[in-house]
């Protein structure tokens, strides 16, 4: 009999019951609420006469919504008000721990989770967000869920389930030096496509993945949604267990002296087994990676830095042709244009898969010693919690930006979908480190080309996008 | 869960892959602490030629005539045909609800993003996987037939079109059981809380760090 993916044994640790059909009731480790998927999910509790199945289980955040400048005036958009606001009654009424804007370790919910140990090996995650994937970085299997599955946890700690069928993703040898965790992710999706891991749970592994650091990972995992794939996940290593061991503030959620040997030990055995059957193996070449820039409206259209805006005419089908020619339309691009020609309007550094303090030191390297070219109108450095921005304040990470131009930022989910005040007008293009380059997802008919943080400072200080191989402190 | 058994409706193609819940709901939108009133929203940036928000009056933007929804020939519309991977992206419901408010209660596609699947059920929203060929073919047939109308039927597991051609699709049973049923699936799972609390007590003994 095969040995068991990484994949079957966290699941199977956590089947409550199986139904005929193969569905099983899969208990529920770790909630964690933001204030926009949640609100109906507690009324539906309290019409329901509810109350939460455990309460500890739960960990709640505002981060879509918060301001990321001037916190102490508040949030100023009504609309936004009342659901942070409901997010607070919410988790006051039923005693959920929640980090409120005005506390040091509010942030992005996928940022805090990991940061303060309420992330662990082994687990079962969710939230009611489709970046709940970056939790699987640690050996968890963590996955987006819509608001009435948020209810249902809240209300049994557990959610009926179907299996996933698994895929290896394995990138063979080292990347080169300036390939980031973000440009293997996107060099995945651009191989499998958005829909390629739909229906999967992915293991990122191989050298390329070990190499990376567990926040690297976290940003591979984070994007394994963008290949349409609910969950990703890395095995455990001794990073893995360093990460949770050694985290700079204290990690108040991991395991105490008492249970820390145990957990250890249980987390040794959340990999693959080496005579494990995946439904799908892809392999892609570290070295043939370069740093990676989207051109369209969905994270499948993507090339390297060095590369050329493609022709819809070498599309393989109709459907795919037309998909093309309406992305470049309304991206503004013309095939055949070299990546490196295209001006950028604005830079955003920050969202939940990219906003860690590995994050901040790479785009402060590219930033050291240059400025904002003249071209481009606002860099925004959002850290991703606030025990994140204080580690960069101490590394003075904060003054190197400044100095470059850029505006130093509160955290929270910020332009990576533009709910609060971070915006593109109409017709703007952006470097960003986020996630999505949804039409108008960052604001009204804007413009995104995803990258990673060197990346996006590159085309910062250069008005343009630019290989950050080929700038001092970016390889 | 709504119930969903049987329904008979006209057709609205929507020609075009990777149609994301952006698109579907954007935003803006999901400031709402509500399930309902989404559906005047849905597909804000394709069906309206003026910017939205909801402190502003929808009555007062002007619509986009090319769009599918705006066309005397799509209204009242309550089969959505799409393409590949429909629904991909962010995990909001809403996406789910603006359909439902606005009408729809079928969406056909070659396949769905994993989450937009999951949450339809929760509203009634029936999400029906045909092949691309016989996707294709809806398209196909849509373009030539005027108040082109599927019926479909969620116990017999079919799509049957107004010519009697049938196609069959698939639907795991104890879905398939709770949507037909309209039953709640909290109440469903809190009949085994006593299954829940045994494994909780072996799963704590195991693994106490997690509690």
């Amino acid at each position: 009999m095969a040995g068991k993916t990484l994949y079957d044994k966290l699941w199977d640790a956590h089947i409550v019951r199986t139904e005929e059909d193969g569905s099983a009731l899969l208990y529920i480790d770790r909630q964690l609420l933001h204030e926009v998927t949640s609100p109906q999910a507690f009324e539906g509790l309290r019409l329901a006469g509810r109350t939460p199945w455990r309460v500890g289980a739960n960990l709640a955040v505002p981060d879509h919504n918060v301001p990321t400048t001037q916190r102490e005036e508040g949030i100023t958009d009504p609309v936004a008000r009342i659901q942070v606001e409901t997010l607070d009654r919410n988790a006051d009424e039923f005693g959920i721990t929640e980090f409120k804007m005005g506390d040091i370790r509010q942030g992005i919910v996928h940022v805090i989770g990991p940061e303060q140990g309420a992330t662990l090996p082994g687990m079962t995650i969710v939230c009611g967000d489709s970046h709940t994937s970056t939790h699987g970085a640690l050996g968890a299997l963590a996955f987006g869920i819509g608001t009435s599955e948020v209810e249902h946890v809240l209300a049994t700690q557990c959610l009926v389930q179907k299996k996933s069928k698994s895929m290896l993703v394995r990138i063979k040898g080292a990347v080169g030096t300036g390939v980031t965790g973000k440009d293997i992710v996107l060099a995945v999706i651009g191989k499998i496509g958005t829909a390629g891991g739909t229906g999967y749970a992915i293991e990122f592994a191989g050298e390329a993945i070990e190499n990376l650091s567990v926040e690297g990972r976290m940003t591979v995992c984070n994007m394994a949604i963008e290949g349409g794939a609910r969950a990703g996940m890395v095995a455990v290593d001794q990073k893995t267990i360093d990460y949770v061991k050694n985290g700079t503030q204290g990690r108040a959620f991991a395991p105490t002296e008492v249970h820390w040997q145990e957990a250890v030990a249980a987390w040794q055995d959340l990999h693959s087994d080496a005579d494990a059957v995946f439904d799908a193996v892809v392999e892609l070449e570290g070295a043939e990676i370069a740093p990676q820039v989207t051109w369209g409206t969905s994270p499948e259209m993507v090339v390297a830095i060095d590369a050329t805006v493609p022709d819809p005419a070498a599309a393989a089908d109709e459907v795919k042709r037309s998909g093309m020619e309406k992305a470049l339309a309304y991206m503004g691009l013309e095939a055949g244009t070299p990546i490196t020609a295209i001006p950028v309007d604005k830079v955003f550094v920050g969202s939940c898969t990219n906003s860690r303090i590995e994050d901040l030191r790479a785009a402060a390297a590219v930033a050291r010693g240059r400025t904002r070219a003249e071209n481009v109108s606002q860099v925004l450095i959002v850290p991703g919690s606030g025990l994140i921005k204080e580690q960069a304040e101490r590394e003075g990470l904060d003054k190197i930006f400044i100095e470059a131009g850029f505006e130093w930022r509160d955290p929270g989910c910020s332009m990576c979908l533009a709910m609060n005040a971070d915006r593109l007008e109409p017709g703007e293009r952006c470097a960003s480190t986020s996630n999505r380059n949804f039409e108008s997802r960052q604001g009204l008919n804007s413009r995104t080309h995803l990258v990673s943080p060197a990346m996006a400072v590159a085309a910062a200080v250069s008005g343009h996008f630019a290989d950050v191989r080929s700038l001092e402190g970016g390889a | 869960m709504e119930k969903f058994t049987q329904h008979q409706g006209l057709v609205v193609p929507m020609d075009r892959p990777n149609v994301d819940t952006d698109a579907i709901i954007p935003k803006q939108y999901l400031k709402s602490v509500k399930r309902a009133g989404f559906g005047p929203n849905l597909f804000d940036d394709w069906r309206y030629l003026d910017p939205g928000d909801p402190a502003i009056d929808n009555a007062s933007r002007r619509l986009n005539p090319d769009f599918l929804l705006n066309q005397p020939a799509y209204q009242g519309g309550t089969v959505l045909l799409g393409r590949e991977n429909f629904g991909c992206g962010s995990s909001r419901e809403h996406a789910v609800w603006a359909l439902t408010d606005y009408g729809f209660r079928v969406v056909i596609a070659p396949s769905f993003a994993d989450i937009f699947f999951n949450n339809s059920f929760k509203s009634g929203l029936l999400p029906i996987t045909l092949s691309e060929t016989e996707v294709e073919q809806l398209f196909e047939e849509e373009r030539q037939v005027a108040g082109y109308a599927l019926e479909v039927d969620l116990q017999a597991e079919t799509v049957t079109t107004p010519g009697g051609m049938v196609f069959s699709f698939q639907m795991d049973e104890f879905r398939k059981y709770r949507l037909l049923n309209g039953l709640d699936d909290i109440g469903l799972t809190l009949q085994h809380q006593d299954e829940i609390k045994g494994y909780e007590a072996d799963h704590r003994a195991a693994a106490p760090w997690l509690f």
